[in-house]
């Protein structure tokens, strides 16, 4: 491929993976492992020769048909997540012959049990406790399962070797995406809120984790010079929570239409996984993966220290003016982690908003008065 | 040099506009169209203070139809503009207490008037005008007669958040015989326990200040002083602090 890297190169990934999938399915019974979340040991999927497809929904679309199984107040990822599945209106989910899913909270928990009736599914028992040899013993044995769960229904034998093998090319293509959000420390940023979200989020549906890394390494060299700054100094906004894609971005546009940048995102898509990497010191690759996942800052796990360690270090490195929290209706762990962030945020003496959504538009003229009230904030 | 600042709410669009020491106020209903209603009282403000209507050029507009006025004036948010009037009113207030046709919200300002941090709550009615506005309707009363009505020694509980529901509540109330001035003291018991969680999250420090159409009703007054332990300051213009914000704003450019 060529030396040059657009932010749209990334955003046909997509695209461009359903026709792959779709032609290596039919041509060489290519498998397919839909995962639903960061903490899904992709390299275990690589190791295994199948694609891993990220399917965690972030479309308001499905909703509806959702909830026709599914009670209406859940969070709108899980009906999201859900609806596409039992609609079968998502390429991705139509193409995987298994689906991964974990216990990181109880409505995906639950809702994975329904969607057992679609396709074979592993949910992962996710241990929400992670410095207790106990919980790590049993993360470690769910880690083996699932191994044996994808050797059973993709009929192969996941070897070592390609575990390793498949840890290496996580690890780089993890590293060139820290690369890429890490221009961002820049003032001006490079990449503009949606830039970043379009990169963050459509690498996860490359079928070609080597192209991909290839891809985010071009677009970093391109930008490394930064840009030149030009107009007023826009307000740097990091952006936590929930996680967002392509489809949720309201809050992302509504701050830039409000003369702000987001320039960081700590959630799954963007850097909350980011500084992870799988040790290679481990004799097993399997205890080396339950290490590296099982450190994931998320809200599901309790207490979850490092979230708010990686959130001062990203409100220091990143430079930034203000600090959004936007958490999904009905995700209760986010949303009361939401008070430590604030209390965080505002001990570090930057404006902070805390908003709570769905994945509907209806909201989006209240969003715009506190996103504007928070701007102000940052120029008064 | 004048300045205009209007407040375009949900219920009333409030205008001040400014010359030299001198303010003319002025509140006609939003209707439907909040473009037109901005229109009209930049026209008739400008009339009153007997300036030609072609002629003036300082205009800033807050409130939820701030972009709908679409005539270049400068737009603020109604968060900023709260902040602003309740400071050149009363400088020794931190928190302020807005609650209007559609929203509620706190806001804390520092000595300057700056702002700090706020909350908002507009995803339902309970808690702002509306929620009253609803209830007083299956009281058979208007919103402007609550406050008169209440006996604060009788209160009930109303239980319903939902303001459909707090509706069919206080039919059910009626119907055991309950006395109305005490059904309207729950109410405004309701409203201010739900604003003043939200003034809790914030704290309070120093002064409080209570503004927006609903602070002109002396029972929510009463029960949010009752909720909060201490007292409340309505201003006298409390349905202007936001228009007067914006016209302060725009004065210093």
């Amino acid at each position: 491929m060529s030396n040059q890297t657009t932010v749209e190169d990334f955003l046909k990934i997509r695209e461009v993976s359903i026709m792959r999938i779709k032609d290596a399915k039919e041509k060489s019974d290519q498998k397919v492992v839909g995962i639903y979340c960061t903490f899904c040991p992709q390299e275990l999927v690589l190791a295994s020769g199948a694609i891993p497809v990220g399917l965690c929904g972030t479309k308001e679309e499905p909703i509806a048909k959702a909830e026709e199984h599914l009670p209406r107040n859940l969070c709108p990822l899980i009906k999201s997540s859900y609806g596409f599945a039992v609609s079968d209106t998502c390429p991705f989910f139509h193409f995987s012959d298994v689906i991964i899913g974990e216990t990181t909270c109880d409505g995906k928990k639950k809702m994975f049990e329904l969607m057992k009736d679609l396709k074979p599914v592993y949910v992962m028992q996710l241990p929400h406790l992670n410095r207790t040899q106990a919980s790590m013993d049993m993360w470690i044995d769910e880690l083996r399962n699932l191994k044996s769960f994808l050797e059973e229904h993709l009929e192969t034998e996941i070897t070592n070797e390609a575990i390793w093998k498949a840890i290496d090319i996580v690890n780089r293509e993890t590293a060139a995406a820290k690369a890429v959000c890490d221009l961002n420390k820049m003032d001006p940023p490079p990449l503009s809120g949606l830039d970043l979200l379009t990169v963050t989020w459509s690498r996860g549906f490359s079928t070609d984790k080597e192209e991909v890394t290839a891809m985010l390494d071009n677009l970093r060299r391109q930008h490394a010079a930064g840009t030149a700054a030009s107009g007023a100094r826009k307000p740097r906004v990091l952006l936590t929570g929930c996680p967002v894609g392509l489809g949720t971005e309201k809050v992302i546009r509504i701050v830039s239409e409000a003369g702000g940048n987001v320039v960081a995102m700590e959630n799954c898509t963007g850097y909350k996984t980011l500084e992870l990497q799988t040790s290679t010191e481990f004799d097993d690759p399997i205890v080396a993966l339950a290490h590296k996942y099982i450190s994931i800052p998320c809200s599901c796990m309790s207490p979850n220290t490092y979230r708010m360690e990686l959130l001062e270090r990203m409100i220091d490195d990143f430079k930034v003016d203000a600090v959004i929290d936007l958490t999904w209706q009905a995700c209760h762990t986010y949303n009361i982690e939401a008070y430590e962030v604030s209390k965080l945020v505002k001990s570090k003496g930057l404006p902070h908003l805390h908003l709570e959504s769905d994945y509907s538009q209806s909201d989006v003229e209240s969003i715009k008065v506190r996103v504007e009230a928070l701007l102000e904030m940052v120029n008064q | 040099m004048i300045s205009i600042g209007l407040d375009i709410g949900s219920v009333a669009a409030k205008g001040v506009l400014l010359q030299e020491g001198q303010q003319h106020l002025m509140i006609i209903p939003t209707g439907w169209s909040p473009r037109q209603a901005g229109e009209q009282l930049i026209d008739s403000l400008l009339q009153r203070a007997g300036y030609p209507v072609k002629d003036v050029h300082n205009i800033t507009v807050t409130g939820y139809g701030r972009v709908a006025l679409n005539n270049g004036a400068r737009t603020v948010t109604e968060i900023k503009c709260h902040a602003r009037g309740v400071a050149a009113l009363y400088p020794q207030v931190r928190t302020i207490i807005d609650i209007g046709g559609q929203d509620s919200k706190v806001i804390q300002i520092d000595s300057r008037g700056r702002v700090i941090d706020f909350v908002m709550n507009d995803k339902c009615a309970a808690g702002t005008g509306r929620f009253l506005q609803v209830t007083a309707n299956a009281l058979g009363l208007d919103v402007s007669e609550l406050s008169d009505g209440e006996k604060p020694e009788q209160a009930v509980d109303i239980n319903s958040m939902c303001t459909v529901f707090a509706e069919s509540e206080i039919i059910g109330l009626l119907a055991q015989g309950v006395d109305k001035g005490g059904i309207i003291a729950g109410l405004h018991r309701s409203v201010a326990r739900k604003v003043a969680a939200m003034v809790k999250r914030l704290g309070i420090v120093g002064e409080v200040a209570f503004t927006g159409g609903v602070a002109m009703n002396r029972g929510i007054k009463r029960a949010l002083e009752q909720e909060l332990g201490c007292t409340v300051i309505v201003p006298e213009m409390c349905q202007y602090t936001g228009a007067l914000g914006a016209a302060l704003i725009g004065s210093e450019g």
